[in-house]
């Protein structure tokens, strides 16, 4: 039977639902709202990474102006009940909402301010006199595992290890093998502390209704589904009288998608005042407190026979997790041989406290396997003297010899590695540009070109994450409504969806309102994040639209006295196929639907609302693409300047081609800033040293180059739609080819590039370093 | 907090009142005593552009000035770019271009690009990546803001 709808949506750059509202300043965030009697919060936090706290003095806060109250440890102990997430499990418990009895990073939370505006509470925070008896911190995480200064010796713990995984050999022959082949190289690969850093700080407005009983949060976060649940257990409530809503969110890249402790202590305030409390962070916040990523390093090594073929790969991993980490995701080393045709793999593990900022995660939080191996390809290619792109070529995986199981037990499928390389490498033209580059040497001028290439597990599966929701309804009007389980944060929800469920109902664009973000409304949701919403909250939305079009079909077809079958729907009308004067409008079936529905025999009058519960086929939905950049170095000033951006992806189909765009490019942007100007510094005390945006550097449209993308579409079978998730991938891959192509500016000098930042300091160093050894 | 002052603003063309703390900074008292919460405030050290308007057509960032140093001024918000219940060649090409995403960083972005659009009808495309470099955006990596900025100004100089 052909389909009773024709599509006219998906594929086609609509114009998005949410842009009127957020370009005419009529967005709703957080900072936004307010609500009757409400008062302000703010935080006083540690000045010392480590330190005891012998006592702390708010005499003087408590009787500042406009203060409402003052809360420490002792007001919250015993509050509060279980602090966990579906997600993470029950053993990573969210920390205390207030230090306890020492701190344990610049920043940790020792009171809480409430007051009649956010001035008054931040000057009585000002009042607030600590005592402090300060320790030796423990901040450098390569050498803090045997570190006898431990960061959580309050708790008893005898080290600073939180995790410890011996080497493991995936493969039995992996010893032989390094010593049978031809080239063994070995090098340590380090990737710096970077940010998420939202546009949007964090922020919640805490409403507690003594005598309702109820729990109203606005807040900014990524999942509104887990934070209602989670304060649910943690004031020991029903989870129906707790409510969460989002409306919009600016940003959050994996920062938002759990609760942190400071919207735990919120709660808690207004559960004590009965007062809506609002706190909103601010930027000093933020980027000392809100969650710190990447901070990774790991010992490479690989085993390359004599025509280049990658035998097997190895890596002993370190990463830092801080004193507290609100989501501890770290590099994912059963990914480590990538999208290759390497058959051996083995690797360790080690996870570490330090007096800093805890880990969060941040788009692609495994992506360290793809930032070590593709540095690592590039160093093992000068070492062997092998053309990088040429080493990588003869060991890419390609569509045509899938399903291939990796010896970390992935089983690729759908995936075009080798196409998006030589279609990258073609954008460029490859040969002509070493040409070129060649050339530019012979001037004094330092050019290079790095690559990348990754696969991205998207979609995963883990805990609450394999399923997503949505609830269709037709209404009154004829006009349609979905209810999604989804928390977008910039990533064009309402518009994909809305594309989505447009061509499965037949009907306009215009006329489908998509409702996300409010626990009131909408189904469960695990939140927004790990590239899920296309395939999965994109096959529930797939899915009810069609159970709503069926129910529409059944009362036409009894309305019209026709068969379900012979009927279509376009723009909105019903019409007997090949009859296109016997029809319907959408609204004449709602109406019969809604106030006929006596009329109708059986079940046809349940009415025109479906939820449906989405599960792919398979997880996780693998998605892939090739990096590829040129840099220009300065050789005077040793400041690096991309040339040329080029991206070549498979995402598989491509439900609105400008918002895939718009997500590479941001992701892109993201990775080069942690490579060029973005890093996050303390000092050897454990003082933070990027505390404003003139000390962290985000990219500006001035450094940042035209970004060109190439499109590879092979499709995917774990949803009906054939859809990828593709919101990481920018940032994962622009690390290493950002890296790779500085690495082979300087390569003609006897540099090795290694490790991140390369700012024109740290490349001023490396010249410098090699110029000695030379000499 | 009780020695406040009055302030008198023309905002977005309607005469405002308010009574302000000597230290109330505009973006607050636009937000939080006029109700105009389009104004973003993302880092209120002068750095991000979010918080920006129009001081007597010129842009300016809020969060820096007092609302007592604007007396007498004429401002112009995001609420204000807008010709009634449409969108601005601005807003239009940002819209076309996938200028956005988040959109918290948007109405910064939009105050930014008229100012200078208004008053540089024929900008080159190093003018106008020169020009939204004072403005932060995690989201969009910027390339549908440049867009949006050539459309723009192609637009608003065709029909001008
Ligand atoms: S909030 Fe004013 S410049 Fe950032
Ligand atoms: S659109 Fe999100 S910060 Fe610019």
């Amino acid at each position: 039977m052909s389909s009773p709808v024709a599509a006219r949506f998906v594929g086609s750059a609509v114009h998005r639902k949410e842009d009127r509202r957020l370009l005419t300043g009529h967005g709703q965030y957080v900072a936004d709202a307010s609500a009757p009697r409400m008062v302000h919060a703010a935080f006083l936090r540690s000045e010392h990474a480590k330190a005891r706290l012998n006592s702390v003095n708010i005499e003087a806060a408590l009787s500042a102006p406009g203060v409402v109250a003052v809360y420490l440890w002792s007001d919250f102990h015993e509050k509060f009940g279980e602090a966990w997430h579906a997600m993470l499990g029950q053993e990573l418990v969210v920390p205390p909402p207030l230090a306890i009895m020492d701190v344990r990073y610049v920043g940790d939370p020792i009171a809480l301010v409430i007051a009649e505006s956010r001035a008054l509470a931040e000057d009585a925070c000002g009042l607030i006199e600590v005592d402090y008896e300060a320790e030796q911190a423990t901040v450098d995480y390569a050498t803090a595992a045997a570190d006898g200064n431990v960061v959580h010796a309050a708790w008893g713990l005898p080290s600073n290890v939180m995790v410890d995984m011996p080497f493991t050999p995936m493969s039995p022959d992996l010893d032989e093998t390094f010593n049978s082949v031809q080239h063994v190289v070995e090098t340590t690969i380090i990737q710096n502390r970077y940010l998420c850093v939202p546009m949007e700080t964090r922020g919640v407005l805490a409403s507690w209704v003594p005598g309702l009983e109820e729990l109203d949060l606005i807040v900014s976060t990524q999942s509104v589904h887990e934070t209602r649940n989670f304060f649910a257990r943690y004031l020991g409530l029903d989870e129906g009288a707790v409510r969460v809503s989002a409306r919009d969110v600016g940003g959050g890249f994996g920062q938002k998608m759990f609760v942190f402790r400071e919207e735990c202590a919120v709660v808690l305030a207004t559960k004590l005042l009965g007062r809506p409390v609002k706190w909103i962070e601010d930027r000093l916040e933020n980027l000392t407190s809100a969650g710190h990523s990447r901070n990774e390093l790991g010992k490479v090594r690989m085993a390359i026979s004599a025509d280049g073929i990658i035998e097997a790969i190895t890596v002993d991993h370190v990463a830092d997790v801080g004193a507290y980490t609100p989501c501890p995701a770290v590099m994912d080393p059963t990914l480590l041989p990538g999208p290759y045709r390497i058959p051996r793999l083995g690797f360790s593990t080690q996870m570490v406290w330090t007096n800093t900022m805890g880990k969060a995660a941040y788009r692609g939080p495994w992506m360290f396997e793809t930032t070590a191996r593709e540095m690592a390809i590039d160093i093992a290619a000068r070492q062997i003297g092998m053309d990088p792109a040429e080493l990588r070529r003869r060991n890419l995986l390609s569509l045509a010899e899938l399903p291939f199981t990796s010896p970390g037990g992935k089983v690729f499928q759908e995936i075009t590695p080798l196409e998006t390389l030589e279609q990258a490498l073609g954008m460029l033209g490859y040969e002509e540009f070493r040409k070129e580059q060649a050339e530019a040497r012979e001037q004094g001028r330092w050019l290079g070109v790095g690559i990348c290439v990754y696969v991205e597990p998207t979609s995963m599966e883990q805990a609450t994450l394999g399923t997503e929701g949505a609830t269709i309804r037709i209404d009154s009007n004829g006009k349609v409504v979905a209810y999604l389980s989804t928390s977008s944060h910039g990533q064009s929800v309402e518009t994909t969806m809305a594309q989505i469920i447009a061509d499965d109902l037949g009907v306009a664009y215009d006329d489908v309102t998509v409702v996300q973000g409010d626990t009131q409304s909408t189904p469960y949701g695990p939140g927004t994040g790990g590239s899920r919403t296309a395939v999965i909250a994109g096959g529930a939305a797939h899915d009810a639209a069609v159970a709503v079009r069926d129910k529409v079909l059944a009362i036409a077809a009894h309305m019209m006295e026709a068969a379900p079958e012979d009927l279509q729907i376009a723009e909105g009308v019903i019409a007997v196929r090949g009859t296109p004067d016997r029809s319907l409008t959408m609204k004449e079936v709602a109406t019969q639907a809604y106030t006929n529905a006596h009329t109708l025999p059986g079940d046809v009058g349940s009415g025109l609302e479906a939820t449906i519960r989405f599960k792919p086929t398979r997880f996780p939905t693998w998605s892939n693409a090739t990096h590829v950049c040129v840099v220009e170095i300065d050789p005077d000033t040793f400041i690096p300047r991309i040339l040329r951006y080029i991206v070549s992806e498979d995402c598989g189909k491509m439900i609105n081609p400008q918002v895939v765009e718009g997500q590479i490019f941001g992701g892109v942007v993201q990775g080069l800033g942690g490579v060029l100007y973005e890093d996050f510094r303390y000092d050897p005390d454990g003082n933070p040293q990027t505390t404003t945006f003139l000390d962290y550097l985000l990219p500006t449209t001035g450094e940042t180059p035209l970004i060109e993308i190439g499109h590879i579409e092979s499709v995917s079978t774990t949803n009906p739609g054939g859809f990828k998730g593709m919101g990481e991938g920018g940032a994962i891959g622009a690390h290493a080819a950002v890296a790779n192509a500085v690495g082979d500016a300087l390569a003609h000098l006897g540099v090795n590039v290694t490790s991140t930042p390369l700012g024109p300091e740290d490349i001023f160093q490396l010249v410098q370093a090699s110029q000695k050894e030379r000499a | 907090m009780n020695d406040r002052t009055r302030v008198r603003l023309t905002v977005n063309g309607h005469a405002e009142q308010v009574e302000v703390e000597p230290r109330a900074i505009l973006a607050d008292v636009l937000r939080d005593n006029l109700g105009l919460t389009g104004t973003h405030l993302a880092c209120e050290h002068g750095v991000c552009g979010a918080c920006t308007v129009l001081i007597d057509g010129e842009a300016a960032r809020s969060c820096l000035v007092f609302a007592v140093q604007a007396e007498g001024a004429s401002i112009t918000t995001v609420e204000g770019i807008a010709p009634d219940g449409g969108l601005s060649p601005v807003q239009e090409a940002m819209r076309d271009c996938h200028g956005l995403q988040c959109g918290f960083c948007t109405p910064g972005i939009v105050v930014s690009m008229t100012a200078y659009l208004n008053t540089h009808p024929n900008p080159s495309d190093a003018d106008l990546k020169e020009a939204m470099s004072g403005n932060l955006c995690r989201c969009t990596g910027y390339q549908g803001i440049l867009a949006a900025a050539r459309q723009a100004a192609d637009r608003m100089n065709a029909s001008s």
